[in-house]
């Protein structure tokens, strides 16, 4: 998808219709969309970073598994990405934030741009990337040995980030992830000793308190109950306000209520590929690729 | 048909499921069985031989074998044997020489398990763990003449200046200024011996250590270096003890390299710098070629001891890199 269809479906996106869809498909997930967007606050400047993907191409080894993908995040903006499993959803946005290149064997080829720079560029302190391109991940994975507390601020101590008031900021960190009535009152226990949607959501608050600009969450909820869904979803529309978010989504529903985008990504078999982007409300009610229709409409995949 | 059958109601018992093997089938079981309970055997045999023949030591020295730190054994004229038999000396030294090797060696083994798990590149990775090993099977007199000519003179150089600086810590301090065949260089020489061991348990736990976490931490924008400190180190504290455990069992029984260095005398010597200090296993040897019958029980009792003292020990070490494998904490 080139840049300037991008620009107009943003300019869509701020002036949605929710009388027009809601007639044309009524309870349909464009609806919950267009409700969704229709609530953001207007005037609410998005702060935020905008992430630019051009021309991705992915290997592991030999195999090619991701092709030509271009997206545009615009700062403040949630983006979903949908598609079947092995489409390279995964892939595509742990190269976004470098961590791609852990994987013995992977490749890549194109640019990621933060705020116009190349996160690739050699001359570039790859750790500082990964500090504004926070990363959410399908599986909680808090640091066991660390107290809650202590959880949330190890980013700042893996960093050595100056940081005035820790208190405050491990509140303002956990509120903001949701969690804070949760524990506040058990902030020295360990953090194995939380349930898993709250493991999750004390990850979100440690991945918010290095302050990142953009936050890519892989799959956050697909090993969470429906409540702890809920609030981490309550929980991205609220940051949102001022982060840009990147989420990869098997729950259509979920890329609906949560995303002013959706990106599908699809494998015929070869490579993955984007196969279209637009506002959420219309890759979900009128998509301009059959294939896109056919993902949505559940009829594969 | 059917139906009268199920009303017949005949609810059977669970079935027996077995079946008759084959007889080399038998035959094989029955060798690797015996095989399998060998080493508990022969450790058992060994245990209570050493048991009975220390016995009458035991009996009689009571707990002043262990307190005790004379070796002494006369025949007076009328052929009347008194003796006062004690390993304390040799306890002391065996505590303080097992110490200077672990304080020494188990940070060179946790460096070296990390350089091997997370900076060596694949090739120098390969070629310096089959190094590793091999320092494992070299024979130990030749550490302990390494330690006589090469380690001694510098380790004597180390030694003055410890003295020089430290002395005013009692384990640094020493009566004379004899810096030779001390403690410390005898324990120089046994942390290289056990480089090995921590080194290949301290790796085989670092390598299990949960991607996700350490992706977590590398997501954080941690270098390297941050990443083990946050996820790795804690993660295999557990196996870096049990490690250092089986490093602890081989320093206590080490024997020939430490008779070849440690200068070995039967008074306790709390003063690693100060060449003069005792080992357990050294004693054995060095008393083994003349020892009268009752001597020779006496050396046997010692080797129970040592014998308690290292299966404690091993014990211990399983327990800890097991439970550590196992949790996955
Ligand atoms: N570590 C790896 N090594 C080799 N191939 C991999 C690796 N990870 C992913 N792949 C391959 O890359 C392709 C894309 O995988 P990816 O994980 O990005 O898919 P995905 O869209 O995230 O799928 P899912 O929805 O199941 O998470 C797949 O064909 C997969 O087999
Ligand atoms: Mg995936």
């Amino acid at each position: 998808m080139e840049n300037p269809d991008l620009l107009e479906e943003k300019i869509m996106s701020t002036d949605p219709n929710p009388a027009a869809s809601s007639s044309a498909k009524p309870n349909s997930l464009g609806d919950i969309s267009a409700t969704r967007q229709a609530n953001r606050q207007p005037g609410n400047r998005p702060l935020g970073s905008g992430l630019e993907a051009r021309g991705i191409h992915a290997w592991f080894g030999k195999n090619h598994v991701l092709e030509d993908v271009s997206l545009d995040f615009a700062a403040g903006t949630v983006t979903a990405l949908i598609g079947p499993s092995g489409c390279g959803k995964s892939t595509f946005i742990r190269t976004l934030n470098r961590m791609h290149e852990f994987i013995p064997g992977a490749a890549m080829a194109g640019e990621v741009l933060l705020d116009g720079k190349d996160v690739y560029d050699p001359g570039i302190d790859v750790t500082k990337i990964r500090l504004q391109i926070g990363m959410v991940f399908q599986k909680p994975n808090p640091f066991p040995s660390m107290t809650i507390g202590e959880n949330v601020l190890s980013g700042i101590k893996l960093a050595q980030l100056k940081v005035d008031n820790k208190d405050d900021l491990l509140e303002e960190c956990l509120v903001r992830a949701g969690l804070w009535s949760e524990v506040k009152d058990r902030l020295g226990a360990h953090a194995g000793g939380l349930s898993g949607g709250q493991q999750q959501r004390l990850c979100i608050a440690r991945a918010l308190a290095v302050k990142p600009k953009v936050l890519l969450m892989d799959e956050p909820c697909s090993a969470l109950d429906p409540g702890s869904t809920l609030r981490i979803e309550d929980t991205i529309v609220e940051l949102a306000k001022n982060i840009t978010i990147v989420i990869v989504t098997h729950n259509m529903q979920q890329a609906a209520r949560v995303s002013d985008y959706t990106s599908f990504f699809l494998s015929d078999g070869g490579p993955g590929q984007m196969i279209e982007v637009g506002p959420t409300s219309q890759i979900f009610s009128r998509p301009v690729d059959q294939r896109t229709e056919n993902y949505v409409s559940g009829r594969f995949g | 048909m059917i139906s009268s059958a199920l009303d017949g109601k005949m609810t059977p018992g669970p079935r027996e499921i077995t079946s008759n093997p084959r007889l080399s089938d038998k035959f094989f079981r029955a060798i690797v069985t015996s095989f399998g309970f060998s080493a508990l055997i022969i450790l058992t045999l060994i245990g209570a031989f050493l048991a009975v023949r220390g016995f009458q030591i035991f009996k009689s020295e009571g707990l002043h074998f262990i307190t005790g730190f004379k070796w002494d054994v006369t025949i007076d004229d009328a052929g009347e044997v008194t003796y006062d038999m004690g390993i304390g000396a040799m306890l002391v030294g065996t505590i303080l020489i097992s110490t200077v090797a672990l304080v020494v060696g188990v940070p060179l083994s946790i460096s070296v398990a990390l350089f091997l798990t997370f900076y060596a590149p694949i090739r120098i990775r390969t070629f310096l763990i089959s190094i590793v090993d091999l320092m494992a099977a070299f024979p130990s007199v030749l550490f302990g003449l390494w330690g006589y000519f090469v380690l001694m003179p510098m380790a004597t150089y180390w030694s003055k200046l410890l003295y020089k600086y430290l002395n005013w810590i009692p384990i640094f301090d020493a009566p004379e200024k004899f810096f030779e065949r001390s403690p410390f260089i005898a324990g120089l020489v046994l942390a290289i011996m056990i480089i090995p061991i921590v080194t290949s348990v301290s790796r085989e736990v670092f390598a299990q250590t949960p991607l996700d976490r350490v992706q977590a931490a590398y997501a954080l924008g941690a270098t390297r270096w941050g990443m083990i400190r946050t996820v790795v180190l804690p993660f295999g504290t557990n196996g870096v003890i049990g490690g250092a455990m089986l490093g602890l069992g081989r320093a206590f029984g080490e024997t020939v390299a430490v008779y070849t260095i440690l200068n070995l005398v039967f008074r306790p010597n709390w003063h690693i710098l100060y060449g003069a200090g005792g080992n357990i296993a050294s004693l054995i040897i060095l008393k083994w070629g003349e020892a009268t019958d009752l001597e020779t029980n006496a050396l046997l009792a010692a080797g129970f001891v040592l014998f308690l003292m290292t299966l404690g020990v091993n014990m211990g070490a399983n327990f800890i890199v097991g439970r550590t494998l196992k949790s996955g904490k």
